[in-house]
């Protein structure tokens, strides 16, 4: 009876052994449809609205006394001059750090274990695979508070650090930018006026430049030894797609295992690359929990992220309009990186010469 | 590559369907091959022991007093063992009630999603019916948006449909995940439709199917389900946030987040925080070394399709 297959859909939909399928598909999906539309579509939708909205928090956000006041939250946050803007100011300037720091370090080491353990003749293969990833299956709520454990004044990282004679900062109580505080190792400790009196978005370049504080850097350290587990497991998989004849042929020609690295495994893996890349920048913008349970935006705002600002303006301030606002915000950036990703390895197949072309626009759009 | 020739069984577990590799040229010396060897393992140990020795640390501080915690945070071995800081978990807070919250929330997410999930998967993989296309790129689309996006939207409807601060709010919109039905519709793809059609033919409707034909088939698939909703459950923590306000409905997760902003505590608390994590990582950590090649497998696997 491969009948079925074969016939065209339209003519054997109500008869024969498809018959009721249609009703049945709708009930099957039902559940599915419901439930992604009333807690996901739905309430995107009110967000939105209420992004454009003066609503204050009380009653209902559809009621008529709530007013539309156009692109007001938006501005607020962008240009506004005022505290909301330079508090969205900030949490970009920390982000901005966050994701620049984290994906290439994560990506880096990631892959660095990935070749480590893929070897076949390695003894204790599952065992290494296993520690390098278990760190990405515990919930970050539970890391977070070994890490402030950890980079305590008195903790595990600060022990270590003595006994090269280095005596440790209160990690996450230090609002100091390492950027700066490498700057104030050489003497430099006030900008040049051409920086200090410019602002973006309510902070000045000079702020901007001042790199992560040191609270921030724990949590670019938390980062990656969360996520370099996955990633790893990515590029494990990679490593095994990529054929060995290659590599056979470049040790023939005298190539060291470096050089095979360099330039016949890493081309291969530029696919997996790419994907851990955009996955990281994804992943990075959306850091809350670690805040919400760690160190809540502190010291001196250094550690504020966009999500974790829209929920504090939305939830503590009661700034409804503000928060779904950043949280729009955040959404364009985080689509934007995400068709990005889409785009790019949609080409894959097609040729290697390609790939990087498009690549090459990714970045620079 | 390698740098030594693998055993043959090893090649064919790691690429099955290539053939071995030719016996290359042996130039560089036994003993710098041997050093190189020492030199990775040496390696791979540091690096072992850095991602190990931070969940060593925060067992051995569990069992050590606060003064011990904070003077001797690198010790293994606490010089007095005191089990303070569970009795103080277990006997004089909310933990025990948190811990039940969790593990309620997360066996019916759990099991809700496997049933829907799987279900919807089999719909669109093998039912036709106008409109799947569409419901397909729906979901594919909802898999874009982020979760932290979604905070104060998910808040507005669950107050605005009156639901706000019970279970069902924790509950209901965790019950679906869009890259659930991905697994699931590309798995029921990958079954042979001819093993459907006995049961058909025999005039099973398509629920009698799916239920008693394709489900049972499909375990390996479903165990992934059971894995990701397990752990994505019990380690939420901000749909929890925007979902309710009462202490008598706090999860693990918001409950050690409090803990750490030392709301139940004075001062420090290492060995309370500590051991509050360790219970709240046990039962992934369960999951995670049962299912250990799967879970694996699952990442691999994501990537791959």
């Amino acid at each position: 009876m491969t009948a079925t297959v074969t016939t065209p859909r339209v003519g054997s939909r109500n008869t024969g052994i498809r018959r009721g399928e249609a009703a049945a598909g709708w009930v099957f999906v039902l559940p599915v449809i419901l439930i992604l539309g009333l807690f996901l579509l739905i309430p995107v939708l009110m967000a939105l609205w209420v992004s454009f909205s003066d609503w204050a928090g009380r009653g209902s956000p559809l009621s008529g006394s709530v007013n539309f006041v156009g692109l007001e939250n938006y501005a607020a946050v962008t240009t506004g001059g005022g505290l909301a803007e330079r508090d969205f100011g900030i949490s970009l300037r920390n982000i901005a750090w966050y994701v620049l720091l984290v994906v290439p370090l994560q990506t880096a080491l990631s892959l660095f274990l990935a070749v480590l353990v893929n070897r076949a003749v390695l003894r204790g293969r599952g065992f290494f695979r296993t520690a390098f990833y278990f760190p990405s299956v515990t919930s970050s709520v539970a890391i977070t508070i070994l890490w402030l454990f950890l980079f305590s004044q008195t903790g595990v990282v600060n022990a270590v650090l003595a006994w090269i004679g280095i005596s440790g900062p209160n990690w996450f109580q230090e609002p100091s930018g390492i950027v700066h505080n490498a700057l104030a190792g050489i003497g430099i400790t006030t900008g040049p006026e051409a920086l200090t009196q410019t602002d973006v978005l309510g902070v000045s370049l000079w702020e901007w430049l001042a790199g992560p504080s040191v609270a921030l850097s724990a949590f670019i350290l938390m980062a990656v030894f969360t996520t370099s587990g996955t990633f790893m497991l990515l590029f494990i998989a990679a490593l095994q797609n990529v054929g060995g004849e290659l590599g056979e042929a470049g040790m023939m020609d005298g190539a060291n295992g470096w050089q095979r690295f360099w330039h016949i495994t890493l081309p291969q893996l530029r696919p997996t690359i790419f994907t851990v890349v955009t996955l990281g920048v994804i992943g990075g913008w959306q850091v809350f929990d670690q805040i919400y349970t760690g160190t809540e935006g502190g010291p001196a705002k250094t550690t504020v992220t966009p999500a974790y600002l829209s929920y504090e303006a939305a939830f503590t301030r009661q700034e409804w309009g503000e928060g779904s606002a950043i949280a729009f915000l955040l959404f364009l950036i985080i689509i934007f990186f995400t068709i990005i990703q889409r785009w790019v390895l949609r080409e894959r197949g097609v040729s290697k010469r390609r790939a990087a072309r498009y690549e090459v626009k990714g970045g620079r759009s | 590559m390698s740098e030594t020739l693998p055993p043959q069984a090893k090649v064919a577990q790691v690429d099955p369907g290539r053939p071995a590799p030719a016996p290359r040229p042996r130039r560089n010396g036994l003993s710098r091959r041997v050093s190189g060897q020492i030199f990775l393992y040496a390696l791979l140990v540091i690096l072992a022991i850095i991602y190990i020795f931070p969940f060593l640390v925060q067992v051995a501080t569990s069992f050590k007093t606060d003064s011990e915690a904070a003077s001797n945070a690198l010790s293994l071995f606490p010089q007095t063992v005191t089990f303070a800081a569970y009795e103080t978990l277990f006997g004089r807070s909310d933990f025990p009630l948190w811990f039940v919250n969790s593990t309620i929330v997360t066996v019916v997410v759990t099991l809700g999603r496997v049933f829907f999930v799987s279900l919807a998967g089999y719909a669109l993989a093998r039912l036709h019916f106008r409109g799947r296309g569409a419901i397909f790129a729906l979901v594919v689309a909802v898999m874009a948006v982020p979760a932290v996006v979604l905070l104060i939207p998910k808040f507005l409807v669950l107050n605005q449909i009156g639901i706000y601060d019970t279970y069902a709010a924790m509950i209901l919109p965790l019950l679906v995940d869009a890259a659930g039905v991905f697994i699931m519709k590309n798995f029921f793809e990958s079954i042979p439709v001819s093993v459907e059609e006995q049961a058909r033919i025999d005039g099973a409707g398509a629920f009698r199917v799916f239920w008693s034909v394709v489900l049972p088939m499909a375990r390996p698939a479903l165990i992934t389900i059971v894995i990701l909703s397990f752990q994505g459950s019990w380690n939420e923590l901000s749909h929890f946030i925007v979902a309710t306000q009462s202490p008598e409905l706090t999860t693990l997760t918001k409950g050690v987040a409090s803990l750490a902003s030392g709301q139940l505590s004075q001062g420090t608390q290492y060995p309370i925080k500590l051991a509050a994590a360790l219970i709240m990582t046990i039962p992934v950590a369960v999951l995670f070394f049962i299912f250990q090649k799967r879970i694996m497998n699952t990442s691999e696997g994501a990537v791959k399709g």
